[in-house]
């Protein structure tokens, strides 16, 4: 009875596209590139070096690793290329190059290789990375460049200046400045639009579907919306907490990952909330300013659970039958 | 009340007893292969170690500090939380004889399992009152038993994976261990 509750599948009629893994990794690579442009554009050629290293560490890691197993690795798959780009988009601009290398080596090896390799893991490798940067040096990935400034000036993000200066330091960001990316932060959290521009198209391909996304900004917005009803003078707006952090990248991006989100419609919904829901625990209750990264990586170890305690109804399917 | 909730979600997140306080980590790694067991031992410890924080509340303020011997107190901790765990175990294997067959080995272990004593100390040592003792033991109960399932449906979910040899069982067990508590240090700061 164990192996055949194992090997449970879908019933047919099984549809079977042309998309192979390698051609939706680069894709979704593809995709990143309005998101991409506006982090150059924004931060200079520290955002292209920053880019180039990560996306080099990570292939060349897995490269080193696929020397050594008796299995197959296919390095150039796209996956450790796209983990490279999502780290890139995880750091400051200005992140030491010893550090993106730290964050790479944590990303292939611990946060995938270790599991078995693509499609293996439990955890997203980029948040493990991150997650694992962000603890360990807090100050390097803290201390953010401005975008458009001059060299060498940093500042702190809107979230981390909402968390120390608390809600009047921030009377002069507008909200057109948060959604097209003129703040500072790491380079993937700077343009809410255009990286939904990219996600359009992820979603015309079904690569992704609406269900993370919608619940977990939602979640975001209903939270925010209802502390900033109780207490304006404390607590920011709504459309400042999804706009600001990484609310757009790894509701679309990261949460989304194919291999470390649920399977099934309700598991779907219940990781969206969870994701946004110690988002906002975080960034109203907890040290750190942003809590993106920490939810996500949570809501990864729930998926089990999930996959397991909210199945699909299938056709012809009965209660304990 | 706002004290106590936050006590409450102090214990269960922000200083969870096995991921920020590292207490409790054999049951951790032993019996969390399977979901039901892993369920089965949260509850004998949830029931042991809410039992156990009265008591020793009992113990040091009644007897440990009138007749002047606090520093008896690990040994007579230790004795009190066997004991109960001996009564847990006869009450189990009449009342609940699967899931005593279930736990196995594990039952008898919770007498090891530093969480309890160890949480038993802690609440001393933060001089909590008596109603603290007990919010604060069952609640640091339900942190261990949130972080042995999650951590077990993991590990079943394990089982489908190509995980290599050099890997398989313990060491990644390890692993996601770690990455377990890093995503925890998240709820760093909630409480003070």
């Amino acid at each position: 009875m164990e192996v055949n509750r194992l090997l449970l599948m879908d019933s047919s009629p099984l549809g079977r596209d042309g998309d192979s893994t390698k051609k939706i990794m680069y894709t979704v690579i593809l995709t990143l590139l309005p998101a991409l442009t506006v982090s150059v554009w924004m931060f200079g050629w520290n955002a292209v070096r920053v880019l180039a290293l990560t996306s080099i560490f990570t292939v060349a890691v897995e490269a080193l690793i696929a020397r050594f197993v008796s299995y197959r690795i296919d390095f150039m798959d796209g996956s450790a290329l796209l983990t490279g780009i999502l780290l890139a988009m995880n750091v400051p601009a200005n992140a030491p190059w010893w550090m993106l290398l730290v964050g790479a080596l944590v990303a292939v090896v611990i946060g995938k290789q270790v599991f078995g390799g693509l499609g293996q893991n439990m955890f997203n490798p980029a948040l493990v990375a991150r997650v694992f940067l962000l603890i360990s040096f807090p100050v390097e990935m803290t201390s953010w460049p401005l975008p458009g400034a001059v060299d060498g000036t940093t500042g702190a993000t809107p979230l981390g200046l909402l968390k120390t200066e608390g809600l009047g330091a921030l009377a002069g960001t507008h909200l057109t400045d948060l959604a097209l990316g003129q703040v500072g932060g790491s380079l993937g959290e700077v343009s809410a639009l255009a990286l939904l521009l990219g996600a359009l198209v992820l979603f015309y391909k079904k690569y992704i579907t609406w269900e993370i996304p919608v619940t977990f900004i939602g979640t975001v917005f209903v939270i925010a919306a209802v502390f900033n009803g109780i207490n304006p003078q404390t607590y920011a707006g709504p459309l400042f907490h999804i706009f600001t952090g990484g609310v757009f990248l790894g509701a679309l991006y990261m949460a989304t990952d194919m291999v470390t989100s649920p399977l099934t419609f309700k598991g779907k919904l219940l990781f969206g909330f969870g994701c946004g829901f110690f988002t906002m625990l975080i960034r109203l209750f907890g040290s750190f300013p942003e809590g993106v990264s920490f939810a996500i990586l949570l809501m990864n170890a729930v998926v089990p659970l999930l996959d397991k305690y909210f199945p699909d109804k299938r056709f012809g399917m009965v209660k304990n039958g | 009340m706002a004290e106590m909730a936050l006590l409450i979600v102090g214990a269960i997140f922000v200083n969870n007893v096995v991921f920020t306080k590292f207490l409790g980590i054999c049951p951790y790694m032993g019996v969390s292969k399977k979901l039901d067991t892993a369920a089965g031992m949260s509850m004998a410890v949830a029931f042991v170690l809410t039992l156990a924080g009265a008591i020793t509340y009992i113990v040091q303020h009644y007897v440990l500090v009138p007749v002047h011997i606090e520093y008896m107190q690990t040994i007579v901790f230790i004795l009190v939380i066997a004991s109960l765990v001996q009564l847990v175990e006869i009450v189990m294997k009449k009342t609940a004889p699967a899931l005593y067959k279930a736990l196995g080995i594990y039952l008898p272990l919770i007498t090891t399992n530093c969480a309890i004593l160890g949480i038993a100390i802690l609440s001393v040592q933060n001089d909590f009152d008596f109603l603290q003792t007990v919010v604060f033991s069952f609640a640091s109960a339900l942190g261990f038993g949130l972080a042995l399932v999650l951590f077990a449906g993991i590990r079943e979910a394990l089982d489908l994976r190509q995980v290599p040899k050099a890997f398989a069982g313990a060491p990644i067990a390890m692993i996601i261990a770690g990455i377990l508590a890093m995503a925890f240090m998240g709820f760093a700061g909630m409480v003070k």
